[in-house]
């Protein structure tokens, strides 16, 4: 198991490599750069703020300095935020971006595997054919058009809920950008947990269930339950990075200082640094998140051991 | 009738389909006396697995039934759903035909068979653990206390079957339903389970309905016998009568439905076309950066000659390479050693050089729902090998080529145009051999391909290779677990064990005096007779 966590680490190494590469030189093709305001600056200011950044460099030597600082842990200043650092503003951002994802995936296992379970136990009925409409709806609808709506009837025209802003994270200013996160992510694991339980309560192993005399409710719970959840399992991989994703649009939509919103202006604002650091803390926080899943996935799954 | 275990009386379960009603029992009546064997026969789709299955209300939801099974007088299909709970597992138990999915792979064995204790008896926590180990102990489990906390994938499928053994036999039911319990299993742990059950049987004193297609079990194993077919129990008897005297042609016929005919051996001047020396396989199980990797030995060590206009058939139980054999010796593995075929070195040539060879080395595997695709119409399936290997055929010879493909094998030309689900297990494999005649192969590697079909199907399929062989002047090589098939067309014979053969021959020779216990142990759990 160390063995294998290890190597899994080892292995996460060229992938980041080549999201980090990728990334910079994407950045870099973009037209525009960091200095470039709405006021002109003078000509030589530029060129000195530019030569300060190394940005008057030839791009493959700023990528090899970039590299070589990124190895020692050092993610460079922020063009725009002045006086942090890019680790600083993420420091920052992370425990408000961690609280609202963590809660998001809470909420869409705790709402979506239920919905699942109770429609595939009612297959074909009114119930499982609302679930799975609505479900539908949720993945279809994109968590942008979702989220001003929600601000607008809740946060608006109800005026229940603050329609944005954070306020040190207070619960009320909390329920809306969860909600809005975790929808699709509900939807998704709703109809994965159907189909699946549908496929465990066909299978041979349920008959020999209700062979041996179990009534229904042990059936579902002892045998059913835990081998349905194993697809959805290996679907939190990519859940996480789905939350993970829709928080830059979610956190920009409700005015929340995550890492997210920090990575959207950096990109319009051609921060590069803050770009690259963001991205770079999130394709780790990504290979980590499906690592755990992994692991989680052979402690469910005995047929799965990771003994090299 | 006071004393009748289990009495069906007129027995209808019709299934309401989306598109429409389909009878799968009709009007079916027999009963079991206590500590009676009771064998349902019949083919697929006869409906011996529904009537048996019915008793103990584990039909889907679909199936509508009518009629009566009493249990001691008791109307099951009228007992509440508590009363059946109570029922199955402690009075009424079963067995199924697939013992590597019938268990719950995240669950313990010990816990699975410690579930039913707990259930019917009340047995918890050490009282349990040591009943479950005095049962496993009773189904020859090897190291019972320590087994006990094994997973299901840790043990092999005949081990699986003996803890589904145990599992049903926890609470010593009156009454075993065992649906095909051996259909998924080898010969020889086929004989085993059977041999298990009835030292059970006579330990418990209890009846057991057998449900099998194999006659061949049935005469061994069973008191009574039921023959289904369509639904409809046709006959009904003492087993001895049965088999010495059947009244219907259709029982008659799968009495008889062992396969006839020899073939004579091959001149030993004729041509060699295949032949392997030193033949290896092996698969690598566990790459390692900077020790050895782990490997499996296949294949270890074959010679092997096959002469034009032979076949040779393989014989062996699972994981014995016998499939592996056959693959690597068409190149479609890689394997160390010699291979030539018509008298040209093949093991050395790579994708492109064995290319245009293909068209004469043919394969028809086991699995005729999973080989066909199943979104080309049958006329496609057929004229695919036809367009890689002969494009310069245009749409018209390459449609006559396809008709007389379907021809050989006997099927309606007309039906070319249709999709594969449309035809029955047996049609289909006639496709697939059809598949491969289109090329006009000289060698085919026929890897089980009656081992998924019903026994009266075989008999025809058999007969249809071997004139086919007759007429094309072919060369095959048969892999088989089944004897009997074997020594119906093959004319020289190789039983493998563990990669390696361990006796070979001609069929006669082999069949009338084999040398190697493990070949007569074969045989004898086979029930095959020395002719």
């Amino acid at each position: 198991m160390l063995t294998y966590t290890l190597k899994r680490l080892l292995m996460a190494v060229p992938t980041l490599l080549i999201v980090i590469t990728i990334s910079f030189f994407l950045m870099r093709i973009a037209p525009g750069g960091p200095f470039d305001g709405e006021r002109q600056l003078p000509p030589e200011i530029e060129a000195n703020l530019k030569a300060a950044y190394h940005l008057d460099e030839p791009l493959p030597q700023q990528y090899l300095r970039y590299m070589g600082n990124l190895l020692q842990g050092d993610f460079g200043p922020s063009f725009k935020y002045k006086d942090f650092s890019v680790t600083e503003l993420i420091a920052q951002g992370f425990p408000v971006s961690l609280e609202i994802g963590g809660l998001a995936i809470l909420l869409a296992l705790l709402v979506g595997l239920p919905l699942g379970v109770v429609a595939a136990l009612r297959r074909n009925s009114g119930l499982d054919y609302a679930v799975m409409g609505v479900a539908l709806a949720g993945i279809a609808v994109p968590n942008f058009v979702i989220a001003p709506i929600l601000a607008l009837v809740f946060g608006v025209l109800l005026a229940w809920l603050p329609a944005g802003g954070w306020n040190g994270g207070a619960l009320p200013n909390l329920i809306l950008p969860v909600i809005a996160l975790s929808i699709q992510q509900i939807a998704y694991i709703a109809r994965m947990m159907r189909a699946s339980m549908i496929e465990v309560l066909g299978s041979h192993y349920i008959r020999t269930a209700r062979a041996k005399g179990l009534s229904e409710r042990q059936v579902i719970w002892r045998h059913a339950i835990r081998p349905a959840l194993l697809p959805v399992t290996s679907y939190l991989g990519p859940a996480i990075a789905g939350i993970i994703t829709g928080s830059v649009v979610i956190e920009q939509i409700f005015g929340i200082p995550g890492i997210g919103r920090y990575f959207v202006q950096a990109a319009l604002n051609r921060d590069y640094t803050l770009v690259m650091g963001t991205v770079v803390f999130y394709g780790a926080l990504i290979v980590l998140m499906n690592l755990l899943v992994d692991l989680f996935y052979s402690a469910l799954d005995p047929q799965i051991r990771y003994d090299d | 009738m006071s004393d009748t275990l289990l009495e069906i009386d007129n027995l209808t379960v019709d299934f309401q389909l989306p598109t429409g009603t389909v009878s799968a029992v009709k009007h079916v009546s027999f009963s079991l006396q206590p500590g009676e064997t009771l064998a349902l026969v019949g083919e697929s789709g006869s409906g011996k697995s529904v009537s048996s299955t019915a008793a103990m209300r584990l039909l889907p939801e679909l199936a509508r039934t009518s009629g009566a099974i009493r249990f001691k007088g008791e109307d099951l299909l009228r007992a509440t759903p508590r009363r059946m709970r109570h029922i199955r597992g402690n009075a009424i138990s079963m067995i199924f035909q697939e013992p590597m999915t019938s268990l719950n792979p995240l669950h313990r064995i010990g816990r699975q068979v410690a579930e039913v204790l707990e259930k019917h008896r009340g047995l918890k926590g050490r009282q349990a653990r040591a009943k479950v180990v005095e049962l496993l102990e009773q189904v020859g489990i090897p190291d019972p206390a320590r087994r006990i906390d094994s997973y299901p994938h840790e043990l092999s499928g005949g081990q699986r079957q003996r803890v589904m053994i145990a599992m049903a036999l926890a609470c010593e039911p009156e009454l075993l339903i065992a649906d095909e319990p051996t259909t998924a299993l080898d010969v020889t742990v086929q004989a085993q389970i059977l041999a298990l059950l009835k030292d059970l049987q006579a330990r418990y004193g209890m009846a057991i309905l057998f449900i099998t297609h194999d006659l061949g079990i049935v005469r061994h194993f069973a008191d009574r016998v039921c023959v289904m077919r369509r639904g409809e129990l046709i006959e009904s008897g003492p087993t001895a009568e049965i088999f010495d005297t059947p009244r219907d042609d259709y029982t008659r016929m799968l009495i008889d439905a062992d396969p006839r005919g020899r073939k004579a051996p091959v001149d030993p001047s004729m041509p060699v076309l295949f032949e392997a020396k030193n033949l290896q396989v092996r698969f690598t199980l566990k790459k390692r950066l900077f020790r050895a990797s782990e490997h499996f030995e296949a294949v270890r060590g074959i010679d092997l000659t096959i002469r034009r206009g032979q076949t040779v058939g393989i014989v062996g139980e699972s994981g014995s390479g016998k499939s592996t054999l056959g693959r690597a010796l068409l190149r479609l593995l890689d394997s160390r050693g010699e291979i030539r075929f018509d008298g040209q070195d093949i093991a050395a040539l790579d994708t492109a050089g064995m290319r245009p060879l293909r068209s004469r080395l043919q394969v028809v595997f086991q699995d005729p729902f999973g080989s066909l695709s199943p979104r080309m119409t049958v006329g496609e399936v057929i004229s695919e090998g036809l367009r890689v290997h002969q494009p310069a055929l245009d749409r018209r010879q390459r449609e006559a080529r396809v008709i007389e493909a379907l021809e050989d094998v006997a099927l309606d030309p007309a039906m070319r145009n249709r999709y594969p689900h449309e035809f029955s297990g047996g049609q289909r494999q006639r496709i697939a051999i059809a598949r491969a005649l289109v090329l006009k192969p000289e060698f085919l590697l026929l890897d089980e391909p009656t081992s998924a079909l019903d026994r009266s199907v075989q008999v025809t399929v058999i007969d249809l290779l071997r004139d086919l062989q007759q007429k094309h002047g072919l060369t095959y090589l048969f892999i088989s677990h089944d004897l009997s098939v074997v020594r119906a067309l093959a004319d020289t014979v190789l039983v493998m064990k563990a990669g390696q053969i361990v006796e070979q021959g001609a069929t006669e020779e082999i069949f009338a005096n084999p040398r190697e216990h493990y070949t007569r142990e074969l045989m004898r759990a086979a029930f095959v007779d020395a002719a």
